[in-house]
């Protein structure tokens, strides 16, 4: 049922003019497909889904559309041949399926292999009640820190496209700017400042309870970013600077990598294998309490602060662009 | 029979609808709109096959049996979040030609492109 909906969300998609009921749109369709990883028992993945596809990726398309425009031109090019292209494909895939294991047989090729000495000896190699974690933090490290690189990648990525000279001098006209626009929204200002210490100690616990329950660091790191993004959107971005400031943001980004790398190169140091947690304490089993510990940090840190990094950016960038063109303005009415 | 495979039916009609939004619209916020879109189509392929009848969460318990399988897990959530790193990095290309170009509409961009070249070529004539 809910596919069906996602399925009917997506045609609305497609049909969609206006880029802002499009955004919206796909912020449910975030929240449809984390509701629908619920159902399919990866509860970690939900959380995952429900704070990136439902709130941040929405957050990020809102603020680039109000800098690019609300309409999409009518014209298409060719959308017959685009369509027989893409009935064709769909044709051979759903051919493909056709000699898929049926969904949810147990005897499946994939549960075969590696899942079942996960779920029969995680327990005593690792540990942790929750097996995805220690997949994700302790049999598979190596990936997770490929992709933490990833993640920080991309940081620095939008760092070089997007970043501006911040001159505090201009701040206080943006400011007031801003001021005069939040005053509107006075019950969703006192409603979210209610609510944002709350977040945050989520975070915190979903952080450190990763072990036991849904739950580690790339959630964290979402769910702490998006408690800072809602604050910097209702009180400005000028104040939220001053709450955490740029350099130091991208400070703690880089201090995830490197804690992340060096947990892997101190178990090299006490003779282990990379990320074999093993040897970093007498006993195993606290070896590799102590690693997911860390190396969760490690991604929750750089996570949060890759993912404010990002926000406060496309934010200044159009405060940016905003005085640049009431400047414009301002000329013109000059001259 | 027709149940069995119904998931991995809907997986393809999203990726495909995915597909089709970015082969035929020319705004670059609705390509990377089918782009995520697309993504999502390929994580509901991965947590459909890990699931197991009468399985639950893959967190251990004393008195259950039958887990879904771990593993696509771990690997679906690491991408949306490097999913959702990639696609702001994407964003930020779109910003930037906007202020190159003053659109987003790919047929315009072309045309401006095509316009600078030949300005170019009878520069050179002249």
């Amino acid at each position: 049922m809910l596919l069906i909906f996602l399925v009917v969300v997506a045609i609305a998609i497609i049909r969609m003019k206006n880029l802002f009921a499009v955004v919206m749109l796909t912020g449910i369709y975030g929240l449809l497909s984390a509701s629908f990883l619920v159902v399919m028992d990866a509860v970690d993945v939900a959380f995952t889904e429900a704070a990136v596809g439902a709130g941040i990726s929405t957050l990020l398309m809102l603020v680039v559309i109000s800098m690019t425009g609300h309409r999409e031109r009518t014209t298409r090019h060719k959308p017959l041949l685009a369509l027989l292209v893409v009935t064709i494909t769909g044709g051979l895939l759903i051919y493909g399926t056709l000699d898929m294991p049926y969904f949810g047989s147990a005897d499946a090729p994939i549960h075969n292999h590696v899942a079942s000495r996960y779920i029969n000896d995680s327990m005593q190699e690792i540990g942790v009640p929750n097996i995805v974690t220690s997949v994700l933090a302790s049999y598979r490290a190596f990936d997770t820190f490929g992709e933490v690189v990833v993640i920080f990648t991309a940081g620095i990525g939008v760092l070089a496209l997007l970043s501006i000279a911040h001159r505090p001098e201009d701040g206080d006209k943006t400011g007031s700017f801003n001021d005069s626009l939040n005053e509107q929204h006075l019950i969703v200002r006192i409603v979210s400042k209610i609510l944002i210490p709350f977040i945050l100690l989520f975070a915190l616990y979903v952080q450190f309870h990763g072990d036991y329950g849904p739950g580690g660091g790339f959630q964290a790191g979402v769910i702490f970013a998006s408690a800072i993004i809602l604050y910097s959107m209702l009180f400005g971005l000028n104040i939220a600077r001053k709450v955490i400031n740029q350099p130091f943001i991208q400070f703690i980004s880089a201090i995830g990598v490197l804690l992340y790398g060096s947990v892997g190169l101190a178990s090299i140091l006490s003779g282990g294998n990379f990320f074999d947690y093993n040897v970093l304490s007498n006993d195993h089993i606290t070896g590799q309490h102590l690693g997911i510990l860390l190396i969760e940090l490690g991604v929750g840190c750089t996570v949060a602060s890759v993912m404010i990094i990002i926000f406060f950016n496309f934010a200044g960038r159009r405060e940016m662009q905003q005085k640049n063109e009431r400047e414009h303005n301002k000329n013109q009415e000059l001259s | 029979m027709l149940m069995g495979l119904f998931n991995y039916w809907i997986v393809v009609v999203l990726m495909m609808i995915g597909l089709y939004i970015v082969i035929a619209h020319g705004n670059l916020i609705k390509k990377i709109i089918g782009l995520t879109t697309f993504q999502t189509s390929v994580f509901i392929f991965y947590i459909s096959m890990a699931k197991v009848d009468g399985g639950t969460a893959p967190i251990l318990a004393d008195d259950i049996i039958q887990y879904s399988n771990p593993l696509p897990h771990v690997l679906i959530l690491t991408a949306i979040v490097v999913g959702i790193a990639t696609t702001a990095m994407a964003l930020s290309l779109v910003v930037r030609i906007k202020e190159a170009y003053g659109s987003i509409e790919e047929e315009e961009i072309q045309q401006q492109d095509n316009q600078i070249q030949e300005d170019e070529k009878n520069g050179r004539q002249a």
